[in-house]
């Protein structure tokens, strides 16, 4: 198996074992409140590092595709106007090949 | 006693509601996973096992900006740690023994979870979970194949994928941002990554962001603190 798919499996297993361990471990471990809050920053703090980084990100220096800004800040509008999330996809990745292809 | 069948019919239709949204998420991760270099087959283990958007997304965001098979391991299961809380709800309504956790563990997302913690009575939280998480996971299972086939027939860079991966993460992020700490958590997780960019192999930037969740987290919480791991209150996916 290539290290590629060793991590696969791992991370797949990983996270099944997260969810029975939700199922199976004893109710006061998961209900202490700081542990709670730590568990509901978790994906704020990790989402927003990524999205950080497929923006500015460039092989370990910073730089930034316009066009992939444009994409992205249009599918933020799209997010202000309440649209669903296929529609916000849709917008991101329409602006940016749009300009991709006049450019 | 049943259900009224009007009940059970408001929950499945909502359920495929959802259901749908999850089809067209599937479809924009398989295009994604693609384009970051992994194979259609490597794409549904993803989606089999795994099964948990925001952590699938992270693996395949962490390995296209060329980090490691072990950060991208790590950002996966970091964003998993949200599911093992939907346990607490979750085992209250199914009380699963035994075997029945085995299989039942496997459904706890944000999805099922929201749709059966909304529910009125003890049976109708069990047939939402039920109806939400089976429906949700054959829907996506569909749309990541689909997608996966898709994004392998197209350049991803010409479509405008390159967009698609941090426009999705801040859809995923947007309902989580409704209160004022969990902007600031925001912020330091994008100005955490952003300072390690230069400086760390790829994807480092985005692990160590869970320190400014742990940091925030242990703080003394003057927002006051609220019950249970946040849902979106429509049950969109995270």
């Amino acid at each position: 198996m290539t290290p590629l798919w060793w991590a696969i499996v791992v991370a797949a297993i990983g996270c099944y074992l997260l969810k029975l361990a939700g199922v199976s471990l004893p109710e006061s471990i998961l209900n202490h409140p700081k542990v709670q809050r730590v568990a509901q920053f978790l994906p704020i703090a990790m989402l927003s590092a990524l999205v950080a980084v497929e923006l500015f990100d460039h092989g370990g220096r910073y730089a930034l595709d316009w066009r992939t800004l444009a994409g992205v800040t249009a599918g933020v509008i799209a997010l202000l106007l309440r649209r669903g999330f296929l529609v916000v996809f849709l917008v991101a990745i329409g602006v940016t090949a749009l300009l991709r292809l006049l450019t | 006693m049943a259900e009224p069948p009007a009940d059970r019919g408001v929950i499945l239709r909502a359920a495929i509601g959802i259901g749908l949204y999850a089809m067209a998420f599937g479809a924009s991760f398989g295009a994604i996973s693609i384009g970051s270099g992994l194979t259609v087959a490597q794409t549904m283990v993803l989606s089999l096992v795994m099964f948990t958007g925001a952590s699938q997304f992270a693996f395949v965001g962490v390995l296209a900006s060329g980090g490691s098979p072990f950060a991208a391991v790590s950002a996966g299961l970091l964003l998993g740690v949200r599911n093992a809380f939907y346990g607490v709800p979750i085992s209250e309504i199914l009380h699963p023994r035994g075997l029945a956790r085995v299989w039942t563990a496997h459904f706890v997302i944000d999805e099922s979870t929201a749709m059966a913690v909304a529910q009125a009575t003890p049976r109708a939280r069990r047939y939402a979970f039920w109806a939400t998480g089976l429906i949700l996971f054959a829907l996506w299972q569909l749309g990541s194949l689909t997608g996966a086939l898709i994004g392998r027939a197209i350049d991803p860079s010409a479509v405008g994928l390159d967009a698609a991966a941090p426009a999705v993460f801040l859809a995923l992020l947007w309902p989580m941002l409704r209160r004022r700490e969990a902007r600031w958590v925001a912020l330091g997780g994008v100005a955490v990554a952003l300072a390690l960019l230069p400086f760390t192999p790829p994807g480092v930037p985005v692990v160590a962001a869970a320190w400014v969740a742990l940091f925030a987290g242990l703080l003394p919480n003057r927002e006051g603190s609220r019950e249970g791991t946040e849902l979106s209150e429509d049950g969109q996916a995270t």
